[in-house]
């Protein structure tokens, strides 16, 4: 047999291409005539419109057209709410282009269509929006106390969800409790800032009456379907690609962004194709963020350190609609006893409409919040009880033999329960500690200390819920000209490396080289059944469906081949891209296999010479094909997951606190984590690495800022602080595979894992290096200078 | 964000720049490009017309004299940074460059634009001042020097007038004997400073300060001598309790706002920090050179 794939260091299939420029972004899709759009952005956060004027706009050179919310006809309506849940009342998402009422500071209220995008931008300027500014309160906290300005009339609370959630018996356990510790986190808003910003490319052709769209999203299926349904089109008269994608990260799994919507809308009325490239500042004032949550979280513990309740109340910072629903509140408030057993659980939020850009998934999704309240509140009981930290995580981790670990009463961002499938908890947190040095960092503290030098150690445990339904579809042939193997599934790359891993599947199922298989991905005309790339599910949710599929193709394959080659099913091999007959060096390569299966008229080459009806290998008596046979080695089936698959890790760092400047200097950090089995290291390494830059961006760097008017102040990367190569340490990084029971791969999501604890494990570091000098708590990230210098109080 | 519409123009002498900047009062000068051309593709500059000066012949010499280093307006700052002759006369033009930006933009931006770019946190305005440098221009009424004193004038604001070209900068050469520092703090490398400080030190051989003179960026509206720290330090001895009560004397000097990389308090604390360091790096120097 050749060598197994799965679990082997593949290198991607995709960087050759990448890396050379040869990437196909919607930018890049020659598009011979196209218009270009541009928007006219609310500059005020709360503020009623009175009147557009677009006529200096409409008469410049070069314009073709100019929207307003009163020239684009049924479009003009709120968007679709896309994940409804019975917690919202009334829920708000925004229309295409604002009427009457602007929301955040990046709402979009006309649209430009010129020749290019520099006339389409000098066009948005000469429209003049007059507007009348209203109120605004921008802190979560005063938003919802009484007579704070309301985002929507509709909302005069601001309250957009009210949610509580409970598991067991929090009011007997918390009675029974001999210490109780409280504390408030806060976690500040940050935004994916992808690579490449979002993209929108249409082209409508009036004769085949077909619309394609180019659209840098994680949804091409999704949106085809919001398409199709809002321009009252056949599903097959749209299709949607997404091609080249840089980077996602969650923000582009929302869908449709005005400009999803409005761009295919010009392509149409004015029939010639339309582009809209974002650039940076749109992408940080018109596309969609995540993060502030300010949580009151209480753990009910008996002295000994065992938490018998954990009661949490949090407030979530919507932003000004809430089209995603609940996901991201939810997804925090299920996953916020983390890896401990706690059995006991009252978890409620509001989420809060505040006059910001819009609040969606961005990777971590509520996690790192939640386990950055759950973590800073361990230390903090540790402390009062005078336990060391990683004791109190001891005695409070589900041990091996409790999987699965159900968590009755709470459910899921899917509707589903809640239920930690397997893990080696205690192995983590040893593994972990041994490889930071922990027992003997004390010594290395004080040593540090008599030097004038100020190290702190912290660790942090996460879980994360991967992999969620409903479902995701494989389809796998195998070429009859070249026999490589075309691989289709629903859901969309950007840039994680998809082709590499469901081609390590396939690889093994079939004996192809990996760089046989070919992954079709992210076009509704190639293959059009699945859902979207969110939630670390690629791998587990289309990766089983392949699986599967390319078992169902093995199997045909293996039983023509035996037909072929004369011999019994049991003694065909496949590999090297062959069948062979075992022990011999009687072989038929895949291709030829593929062709004769098709049964044949024509003899268009060699190898389909054997499909025609009076060649030898095609011996049949009757039909050629039986009424349970389809032609060619081909096959397609799904995977639907009963729940989540839970993944998890812990994180240590031993950081130094800079007297002279303050800054927070990680000398070591390490990383365990377990996502299952690993299909292949180096990307489950690429994708913890990513995760993590982006978590010590929100730990130590990244925070949007917004002035008192709700105008951002930092909506650039010179302000906006995302960490440089320069600023992210080497991470040691150490797996554990402990497979999912829930999948036949075992494997579990690892996309998001890296990012979520880093926000706790340094803030215990960054306290643990300070409290000597009189530090307090660190209970909000990103930590800054500044903030650590009002912390010590010595300003 | 893309520019508006602007002519673009390729200067091939001096005198054509001054004469086409005079032409259109909406005229810029463009050099290495790499804050004009983002200031203009956020729209928040929008010139009719670019003089581009990277081709005017002589305009990118390095010429060390004995008055010190004279920059062309089109020396590209990595090509300052690498001058070993430049180096060996004022070695505080290495420091402080090595903190400008990156690599890639070093080898697009000018010395000179970034003078008269003027940000109030670059480190090549910090660097003019403290070596008491001037920037050298020319105008439809002829050519006069500014010294660094009067030129920056605040955040990006200089006292070139609009139809002038900055045609060259002179750092003057260090004493010999004097001992030099720079330090600086940025969140990211390569980022602008949050606060930089420069000193140049001149002791006795009792070790007695004889000559101070320290400047700072980032902490007010434009780089600023530091000269409470320079009068605290003068004829003391360069321990560390001096530099210690320079660095105090120092976030005096801070008046710059919050802002949201770093609070007014978190500048002076810094402020302080680096002084310190750069004092004691300093004297240190100075020392050496006096032994
Ligand atoms: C990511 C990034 C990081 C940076 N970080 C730093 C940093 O840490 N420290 C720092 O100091 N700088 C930094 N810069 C700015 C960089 O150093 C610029 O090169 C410099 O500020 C301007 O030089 P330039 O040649 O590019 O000037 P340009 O961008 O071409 O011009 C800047 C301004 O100066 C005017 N001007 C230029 N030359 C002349 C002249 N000869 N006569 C009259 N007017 C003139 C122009 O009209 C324009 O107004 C950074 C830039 C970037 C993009």
């Amino acid at each position: 047999m050749s060598t197994r794939q799965f679990g082997s260091r593949v290198q991607r299939n995709i960087d050759p291409r990448l890396l050379r420029g040869e990437g196909a972004f919607t930018d890049d899709i020659p598009l011979p005539g196209a218009l270009h759009a541009a928007f006219v952005r609310s500059p005020f956060a709360r503020a009623r419109i009175l009147s557009i004027d677009t006529a200096a706009a409409r008469a410049m050179p070069g314009v073709v057209a100019v929207y307003t919310c009163d020239d684009i006809g049924h479009l003009d309506q709120a968007l679709p709410l896309l994940i409804p849940h019975p917690s919202m009342r009334d829920a708000r998402t925004q229309r295409p282009l604002a009427r009457d009422d602007v929301h955040y500071v990046g709402q979009a209220v006309a649209m430009v269509v010129a020749a290019d995008r520099y006339v389409a931008e000098d066009a948005a300027l000469a429209i003049d929006v007059d507007y009348d500014q209203l109120a605004v309160e921008l802190d979560l906290e005063r938003a919802v106390a009484p007579g704070a300005p309301a985002v929507h009339t509709t909302h005069p609370d601001n309250v957009a969800a009210d949610f509580t959630q409970v598991s067991g018996d929090p009011e007997t356990a918390m009675a029974a409790a001999q210490h109780v510790t409280r504390i408030r986190v806060q976690v500040d808003r940050s935004t994916a800032a992808p690579m490449e910003c979002r993209t929108v490319a249409a082209r409508f052709d009036a004769a085949s009456g077909e619309l394609v769209v180019w659209d840098g999203t994680q949804a091409p299926i999704g949106v085809r379907g919001g398409l199709a349904s809002i321009f009252g089109l056949d599903e097959h008269k749209v299709r949607v690609i997404a091609p080249d994608v840089g980077g996602g990260f969650g923000q582009k799994v929302m869908f449709p962004y005005p400009d999803e919507l409005l761009v295919p809308f010009a392509a149409i009325e004015i029939g010639r194709p339309v582009k809209y490239i974002e650039d940076r500042r749109e992408n940080f004032i018109g596309s969609n963020q995540e993060r502030t949550q300010i949580h009151w979280i209480e753990l009910h513990a008996t002295k000994n350190g065992e938490v018998l309740a954990l009661k949490d109340e949090f407030l979530h910072d919507t932003g000004a609609f809430i089209p995603y629903g609940i996901a991201v509140a939810q997804v925090a408030s299920t996953s916020i006893a983390g890896p401990y057993r706690i059995p006991n659980i009252e978890v409620r939020f509001r989420a809060v409409y505040t006059p910001t850009v819009p609040v969606t998934p961005y990777r971590g999704c509520g996690r790192p919040q939640s386990c950055f309240a759950i973590e800073r509140a361990m230390d903090k009981l540790a402390d009062e009880l005078g336990i060391d930290r990683r004791e109190i995580r001891r005695r409070n981790l589900i041990a091996d033999d409790e999987f699965p670990w159900a968590r009755e009463g709470l459910l899921f961002a899917d509707g589903l329960r809640v239920s930690l499938d397997s893990g080696q908890y205690h192995k983590a947190l040893d593994l972990v500690c041994d490889r930071i040095g922990w027992d003997g960092f004390a010594a290395e503290q004080a040593a540090a200390r008599a030097e004038g030098r100020d190290l702190g150690i912290g660790l942090a445990f996460y879980v994360e819920g991967t992999g969620l339904g409903p479902y995701e579809g494989g389809h796998v042939r195998i070429h009859p000209i070249t026999g490589k193997v075309y691989v289709n599934t629903g859901l969309t790359a950007q840039g994680q490396g998809h082709d590499t891993v469901f081609a390590q599947i396939v690889a093994d199922q079939l004996g192809v080289p990996v760089t046989d298989v070919i992954l079709v991905q992210g076009d509704t005309a190639a293959y059009d059944w699945g859902v979207a790339t969110f939630a670390s599910r690629a791998a587990v949710v289309s990766g089983n469906a392949i699986h599967k599929t390319a078992a169902l193709v093995r199997d045909k394959t293996v039983r023509a081949a035996a037909n072929m080659l004369e011999v019994q099913e049991a003694d065909v091999e496949l590999r090297d891209g062959h069948a062979w007959v075992a022990g011999t060096d009687r072989k038929v390569p895949l291709a030829a296999i593929a062709t004769a299966s098709n049964p044949l008229r024509y003899a268009f080459n060699e190898a389909a010479q054997a499909a025609t009806q009076f060649a030898p290998a095609s011996r049949h008596d009757g039909p050629a094909l039986q009424d349970d046979q389809h032609p060619g080695l081909e096959a397609a089936a799904y995977f639907s997951p009963e729940c989540a698959t839970w993944a998890y890790g812990v994180h240590a760092a031993v950081i130094e606190v800079d007297r002279a400047t303050l800054q927070v200097k990680i000398h070591r950090y390490v990383c365990v984590h377990d996502c299952g089995n690993m299909i292949n290291p180096t990307l489950v390494e690429g994708q913890v690495m990513g995760g993590l830059a982006q978590g010590i961006g929100g730990a130590l760097y990244e925070r949007i800022e917004y002035d008192a008017e709700g105008n951002p102040t930092n909506a650039n990367f010179v302000d906006f602080l995302i960490p440089y190569a320069t600023e992210i340490p080497d991470v040691e990084i150490a797996h554990l595979e402990t497979p999912s029971p829930l999948n036949p791969l075992g494997v579990k999501g690892v996309g998001e894992a890296g990012c979520i604890a880093v926000g706790p494990t340094i803030a215990a570091a960054v306290e643990d290096a300070l409290r000597h000098r009189g530090g307090g708590r660190f209970d909000a990230v990103p930590i800054t200078p500044s903030a650590i210098l009002e912390n010590l109080g010595t300003a | 964000m893309k520019p508006a519409l602007f002519e673009y123009h390729r200067a091939a002498s001096v005198a054509q720049a001054v004469d086409l900047l005079a032409e259109d009062p909406g005229a810029m000068i463009l050099a290495g490009g790499q804050s004009l051309v983002a200031a203009m593709n956020f729209r928040l500059a929008a010139p009719s017309r670019l003089i581009d000066i990277t081709r005017i012949p002589d305009l990118d010499r390095i010429a060390v004299t004995a008055e010190g280093v004279a920059v062309g307006a089109a020396v590209r700052h990595r090509t300052l940074e690498r001058h070993d002759g430049a180096h060996a006369v004022n070695p505080l033009i290495r420091a402080a460059q090595a903190h400008v930006a990156h690599v890639p933009i070093r080898n697009r931006g000018t010395v000179v634009g970034s003078l008269c770019h003027a940000d109030a946190a670059a480190e090549m305005p910090l660097v003019l001042l403290l070596c008491d440098g001037w920037v050298e221009l020319e105008g439809p009424g002829g050519n006069r020097r500014i010294p660094a004193e009067q030129f920056f004038r605040m955040h990006l604001t200089t006292a070139r007038a609009s139809d002038e070209l900055a045609t060259r900068a002179v750092f003057p050469a260090l004493p010999p004997d004097a001992g030099w520092a720079f330090a600086e703090f940025a969140r990211r490398k390569g980022d602008y400073a949050i606060a930089a400080v420069g000193a140049i030190v001149q002791c006795d051989a009792g070790g007695r300060i004889t000559r101070a003179r320290l400047a700072a960026c980032g902490i007010s509206s434009k780089p600023v001598r530091l000269g409470r720290a320079e009068a605290a330090l003068a004829g003391g001895t360069a321990d560390a309790t001096a530099a210690a009560e320079a660095g105090r004397a120092a976030a005096t000097h801070v008046d710059a706002a919050d802002d949201s990389i770093a609070t007014a308090a978190y500048r002076r604390h810094l402020v302080a920090a680096l002084t310190e360091r750069v004092v004691a790096e300093a004297a240190a120097r100075a020392r050496r050179g006096t032994e």
